[in-house]
């Protein structure tokens, strides 16, 4: 199995994100992850969806999504054409002994602290899954009491949009 | 996405200016405007409002069934006979749900149909409101789309859509989900001239490129088989299959869905593949180095243990559903398109091929497809007690009632019987549940095609465990005057299900006697609903109680025909084995297969059970 991102664009109505979410369930396919919001177009909503899928089932499903009539385009993203993003809040066990390499933690994975109380801090930290992944790992031994990630976002490199007829439609 | 709709009728002709109405005259007049003549329903509460101008559409007839299962089937039936969209109606919560079972065999059989649902009020959606079924939700994954409807003013629309996308590409059901207070509500009716779906764009004329790969893998087989499916009479292809099969020479298989699509009385055709299939069939899809795919979806029910199906078989697949090439089965010629066009462009090509002198000589192929079918004929033993043989009655009822009449079957062994026992001549005079395996879908599919083909013999082939299922719309087919005639193939068994404990389970028969040789008395239940009721017990009485049925025209008729109930549907691939382990009788495989095969053939399931 492999992991696969694809773009999902959709007429911007009720029930769309249910249509494809459970297209997913019925058809067997486990969601890594899932991000939804509005595009530069007002009645398109864009779906960005990881999925852990060997390549012909992969197509199957990209099949099956296609034939939903809300879904308008579906492209994959790969990983190395791509820029992916996600967003990690994580709130760290830190009282004045430890809060210092706390903080050191976070300048070096370029993470924000957004929020600071006696007994811990919360720390905002965007990227590539990978490095939220090794951020947390580095962050554990302090004690994790809460964390929070969105699904992962992502666009293609270059000049072009998916929305051009050129790109080849997943 | 631009289509033309049919010219505004004459009973409802609106002054000029769009009309301002009620959301539930908006909703009769689109329904005028989409073509529709006849809708199976039962009002309800949230559906209420649209039962009012119903009343007074002299263009739709409407037809209060006894369930809505029953109307969700009718439907069905009076699609698949008349090629046209089903239409079926229900209120909200339990009469919604009531049409799950009928969207989903739509779904799976491809069948057009348009159901309207009424829902509660939109101020009260999601507050569990007396009669409430999120219904939508409920059925996204067995309707090809589904709609809920909010405001009066987007009743056209929906409508319009909703008829569209059930007809056209694959098709399929298309739920409309309608909320009291829209029905009550006033909007100006418009009618949509263009349609916006901008996600909806079904492939329909085949790439040329593939076309021209299919012909020459066709000119260079030496084994090919044309494995013909249910989309091939959803698009009204036969004359074009007729066609292509002349021209290539190549052995066609039916499937289930497809019976009628090539006249059963042409030289090319073996039958019905798959696990009741003949043994010709079955066999030549395995040896074959060809299979031309044309609207089918290599259903396990086809194929058998799929690694071992067809193993030395190229696949050419044409689909007019992209998902459905490569699902199961790796196609080297992948063709998205509308099967017609497809057959249409394919014969062009391979006449082409022809003209360039490329032929190709399938005599050898024949020789070996004719031993098969010569040896192993579809046949059945008759019961040595002098009771009636199931098979018999189904072959006797297909021979007199002849070809052009419209047979319903239910699901089980009737089902496989009347498949294979009756002679098909002409696309949708076979109606059946083939994807769901939908009990109780006989009657109601009968009375749909019934009202859809008023001047045909319409032949419910039914089961007793099946029949009792719907034959409450016995009572909607006299009251409406639609004079079905229904064979009971009563064994008094959950037949099928008793063939599998017989084979599988050491014949441990758990739950599967009905009793119905006893309970219910069926002529007498055909009398109480006014229909004309016939017994049959012996073999010499069948053709003449047959007779005595046709004979019937102004009402419907129930025979209950009373057979043994030990026989079971031969030839059979087990559930989960390879179709090269195919049984023409029980513990009996044919002779050459287990030569070429020497799979273990006794090491099956089916060798579990007792001698």
């Amino acid at each position: 199995m492999t992991r696969h991102t694809l773009a999902v664009l959709v007429e911007n109505r009720p029930g769309v994100l249910a249509r494809v979410a459970g297209l997913f369930s019925r058809r067997s396919f486990n969601i890594h992850s899932l991000a939804v919001g509005p595009t530069e177009a007002a009645d398109v909503s864009r779906i960005t969806v990881v999925v852990d899928v060997d390549e012909l089932p992969l197509e199957q499903v990209t099949k099956q999504l296609n034939k939903l009539i809300n879904v308008l385009k579906i492209v994959e993203l790969e990983p190395d054409g791509a820029v992916q993003r996600e967003l990690l809040l994580v709130k760290v066990r830190a009282d004045a002994t430890t809060r210092s390499a706390v903080l050191e933690t976070a300048t070096l994975f370029r993470a924000r602290v957004v929020d600071v109380a006696t007994d811990a801090v919360t720390i905002e930290s965007t990227g590539r899954p990978e490095k939220n992944a090794a951020l947390l790992d580095v962050l554990a031994p302090f004690g994790i009491r809460e964390l929070v990630q969105s699904g992962v976002v992502a666009l293609n490199r270059g000049g072009r949009a998916i929305t051009d007829r050129a790109l080849r439609s997943a | 996405m631009t289509t033309t709709h049919p010219a505004p009728p004459t009973t409802a002709a609106a002054p000029a200016g769009p009309d301002v109405v009620t959301g539930a005259q908006s909703l009769v007049r689109a329904l005028e405007q989409a073509g529709v003549e006849v809708v199976f329903g039962i009002p309800g509460g949230a559906i209420l409002p649209a039962y009012d101008p119903l009343m007074d559409s002299t263009q739709i007839r409407h037809i209060l069934v006894r369930h809505e299962q029953g109307g969700g089937h009718a439907a069905e039936g009076y699609a698949s006979a008349t090629g046209r969209v089903g239409v079926c109606m229900a209120t909200s919560g339990p009469g919604a749900t009531n049409l799950v079972t009928p969207l989903a065999n739509a779904h799976m059989d491809s069948v057009p149909m348009v159901a309207i649902t009424g829902q509660v009020s939109s101020r009260s959606i999601g507050t569990d409101a007396f009669q409430e079924a999120d219904i939508t939700g409920m059925t996204f994954p067995v309707t090809k789309h589904n709609y809920l409807v909010t405001r009066a003013e987007d009743i056209p629309r929906a409508i319009a859509e909703a008829f569209h996308i059930a007809s056209t590409g694959r098709p399929g059901p298309v739920l409309v989900d309608i909320a009291k207070d829209a029905l009550q509500a006033r909007a100006p009716y418009e009618w949509p001239e263009h349609l916006d779906l901008p996600g909806y764009r079904p492939v329909t004329k085949p790439h040329a490129k593939r076309i021209r790969e299919a012909a020459r893998l066709i000119l260079d087989s030496h084994r090919p088989v044309l494995y013909v499916g249910g989309g091939v009479i959803r698009a009204d292809a036969h004359r074009e299959l007729l066609h292509l099969a002349n021209l290539t020479g190549a052995p066609v298989v039916t499937t289930l869905m497809a019976r009628g699509a090539l006249p059963d009385s042409h030289p090319s055709n073996l039958g019905m593949p798959g696990m009741h299939g003949t043994v010709a069939a079955v066999t030549a899809l395995q040896k074959a180095d060809l299979l031309i795919t044309l609207g089918a979806r290599f259903d396990d029910r086809v194929t058998g243990k799929l690694d071992s199906f067809a193993p030395d078989a190229k696949v050419i697949h044409a689909d007019i559903d992209p998902a459905e090439i490569g699902k199961n089965r790796y196609a080297d010629v992948p063709i998205v398109g509308d099967v017609r066009e497809v057959l249409i462009d394919l014969a062009a090509a391979i006449a082409d091929e022809h003209q360039a002198g490329r032929t190709a000589d399938l005599t050898g192929w024949w020789r070996q497809v004719d031993s098969w079918r010569d040896t192993y004929p579809l046949g059945y033993d008759l019961p040595n007690d002098g009771s009636l043989s199931p098979q018999y009655v189904i072959e006797r009822l297909g021979a007199i009632a002849g070809p052009d009449a419209i047979y319903a079957a239910g699901v089980g062994q009737h089902q496989m019987w009347a498949a294979q026992f009756i002679r098909y001549e002409n696309p949708r005079t076979w109606l059946n549940s083939g994807g769901l395996g939908t009990m109780g879908y006989s009657v109601p599919a009968a009375m749909g095609a019934k009202v859809g083909r008023p001047d045909a013999t319409v032949w419910a082939v039914d089961g007793d465990g099946c029949f009792q299922m719907t034959n409450q719309e016995l009572a909607t087919c006299t009251i409406n005057d639609i004079p079905i005639k229904v064979a009971i193939i009563n064994n008094s068994s959950l037949g099928m299900v008793r063939q599998w404990q017989t084979l599988f389970y050491d014949a441990r028969y758990s739950n599967t006697d009905l009793h119905s040789h006893r309970i219910p008395d069926f002529v007498r239940l055909a009398d109480a609903y006014g229909c004309v009721g016939l017994r049959c017990e012996r073999p010499e009485d069948v053709d003449a109680t047959i007779e005595k049925a046709m004979a019937v025209d102004d009402a419907p008729v129930v025979v209950d025909f009373v057979v043994h109930r030990d026989a079971m549907v031969w030839p059979m691939v087990a559930a989960g084995v390879s179709n090269d382990l195919i049984q023409v009788a029980r513990g009996i495989a044919p002779q050459w297969d287990r030569e070429e095969t020497d799979g273990p053939a006794l090491d099956t399931p089916a060798a579990a059970g007792p001698r």
